[in-house]
């Protein structure tokens, strides 16, 4: 038996997939949820091998609930997004059903499941999600047990330790289990710059550029940091700030 | 092609006149030179009725080359020429007229500069204000092409606005029917009933551009029962106007956007159950709408009242009232209020 857990907002569409459960004896509901805390919970505390999930959603939306759980179970995604939307993350995920979706589509997605058998790489797909227009301007970091929800424009900078992103900002300092050129990439659409191998800034922040030894330069935030710009950073900062 | 300027029956009169007046100066001065009203009345009629001609002749032919504004000075170089011309033609005239060696014919080469001048200033003029009137009508014509086209702009612009549907709103109600055909067959048809008859009033052309707020209400009613087919106890909604507004005018499917939004935020910023509540009331000559939901300040999303919905509405306000200043949102601890202000003709 696969132990499956629905994650939707809408308690008519998680009926569909209970109904359309109803004659497949390889498939058992262990849990539906109403939103993404609650599914986040349930996944951790019911480890389900495969989950369905909703992507908007309140609070916080799909995408963002699997980048808060840790070690995520494979992911059937259901929604009402048009294929131009979700075709970013066709690769990686099991499947895609969109709503409404037939018995037999949701077959196939089954049957992709149980052939694959294994986890998709949810890490992919959340990078791709994060430059789809479905994503929006903000984090969603744990602090401690509670989640909170940074907006990009509060974030200063991030900065690499170690297999983490530091992220700081105007609600504190964070963790997350990212990689520098995941946000890079990310943001780049709301004017962060990486500035070095372990920076990346906000550029609407800046005050000050000043040279810094030979080759490099440091730039001043108005928040009163002082972080250090490599050569390549520089030719970054020029062509965006465009000075 | 532009209308020939004499098209205009009061202005060919003007210019009639206008030779008439010369013809008769021209006769008094030359009275004074002691010749005889032969010769004076041969001159004074032929030279200005040549010269009328010929103006004629010249403005209406502007129709056809309109000298651009930096190219004036095809009116003085044509005026000159014309002149000319005109000088030759009286002296045609004369010799036809007068018998060889008569006394006049000394007399008006004697005064071919003046007349020269006083031909060239009335060609010129002539031509000039001929001139300005083609621009003026040209550019009357630009005028009116220009607000036809801006007309059928706003009006296709504006059923365009009216007609915006989110797709995302339609495929979930029919996955919600999807659900209820095995469930709940009846709810199920009465959901198609109410998705089909909202639909319907969406995709209706603008055969009217106002509505009564009963009616416009009436559509709302069936988007509100869809979603709350949807969303099930978590939405509750609550609709408040008297009689007295019920038939106050306003745009069709103007709330529906503006509720939907207030749904969107209201039920995803908040895990509770959301109210969401749609005032009426008139004030001074105005239908004031106000919708409002609950909302989550710290959820990050930005800045409201830039949504796609918002600037929709704004827009049609805008083509229909020229005012920008109808749409207000306002932020109160977690209360998100969107305030309308639809003036009452």
């Amino acid at each position: 038996m696969i132990k499956a857990i629905i994650i939707d907002d809408e308690p008519l569409a998680r009926d569909i997939i209970k109904e359309y459960l109803q004659t497949n004896n390889d498939v058992e509901i262990i849990a539906e949820c109403n939103d993404g805390f609650e599914g986040m919970k349930s996944i951790q505390k019911l480890q389900p091998e495969l989950i369905f999930l909703d992507i908007q959603m309140p609070k916080i939306n799909g995408f963002e609930m699997l980048e808060l759980v840790e070690n995520p179970p494979a992911v059937i995604f259901t929604t009402a997004f048009d294929e131009y939307a979700i075709r970013a993350f066709d690769q990686n995920a099991i499947d895609y059903l969109l709503k409404p979706f037939s018995k037999d589509r949701f077959e196939q997605a089954l049957k992709k499941f149980q052939q694959t058998n294994s986890v998709g790489p949810v890490q992919n797909i959340l990078e791709e999600a994060a430059l789809s227009p479905i994503q929006q301007n903000r984090i969603v970091v744990k602090d401690g047990t509670k989640i909170k929800i940074i907006p990009v424009t509060k974030i200063y900078y991030l900065e690499s330790a170690d297999d983490y992103v530091k992220i700081i900002s105007a609600e504190g300092t964070f963790l997350k289990n990212r990689t520098m050129s995941f946000y890079e990439n990310s943001l780049a659409q709301f004017h962060f710059i990486r500035i070095h191998r372990s920076y990346i800034v906000n550029s609407q922040l800046i005050t000050r550029i000043d040279p810094f030894e030979k080759d490099s330069h440091t730039v001043l935030l108005n928040t009163g940091q002082r972080l250090q710009v490599s050569k390549t950073g520089y030719t970054k900062l020029k062509e965006a700030l465009g000075f | 092609m532009a209308e020939s300027v004499f098209s205009e029956k009061k202005f060919f009169i003007y210019f009639q006149v206008w030779w008439v007046i010369a013809a008769v100066f021209q006769y008094f001065i030359l009275r004074q030179k002691a010749f005889d009203n032969f010769h004076i009345l041969t001159d004074a009629i032929s030279s200005n009725l040549i010269l009328g001609m010929i103006c004629y002749f010249l403005a209406n032919n502007m129709r056809y080359y309109l000298p651009r504004e930096e190219k004036y000075w095809y009116i003085i170089i044509s005026s000159i020429i014309v002149c000319f011309i005109w000088l030759i033609l009286i002296q045609i005239v004369f010799n036809i007229f007068f018998p060889d060696g008569d006394a006049y014919l000394q007399f008006y080469k004697s005064t071919y500069a003046i007349r020269f001048g006083a031909g060239f200033l009335l060609v010129s003029s002539i031509n000039m204000f001929s001139l300005l009137l083609y621009n003026q009508q040209a550019q009357k014509e630009i005028t009116a092409r220009q607000s036809e086209t801006e007309k059928l702009n706003r009006e296709a612009e504006l059923t365009k606005l009216r007609q915006q549907l989110q797709p995302h709103f339609l495929f979930n109600s029919l996955n919600s029917i999807s659900s209820l055909t095995a469930s709940n067959p009846e709810k199920a048809r009465q959901m198609i009933q109410q998705l089909s008859e909202f639909l319907r009033g969406m995709l209706k052309k603008d055969d009217e551009k106002f509505i009564s707020l009963k009616t416009e209400m009436q559509y709302l009613n069936l988007y509100l029962e869809i979603e709350k087919v949807r969303f099930g106890h978590r939405l509750q909604t609550e609709i408040l106007y008297s009689q007295q507004e019920e038939n106050a005018l306003l745009p069709p499917m103007i709330l529906q956007p503006i509720v939907e939004n207030a749904i969107k935020y209201g039920l995803y910023d908040t895990l509770d159950e959301v109210l969401i509540s749609i005032k009426g009331q008139l004030d001074d000559h105005q239908l004031i709408i106000t919708v409002t939901n609950p909302y989550d300040p710290e959820s990050g999303r930005g800045p409201r009242g830039t949504g796609f919905g918002l600037s929709s509405i704004r827009r049609r306000l805008f083509l229909l009232y020229s005012r920008k200043d109808l749409v207000q949102v306002s932020e109160l601890e977690n209360l998100f209020t969107t305030e309308l202000r639809i003036p009452q003709l």
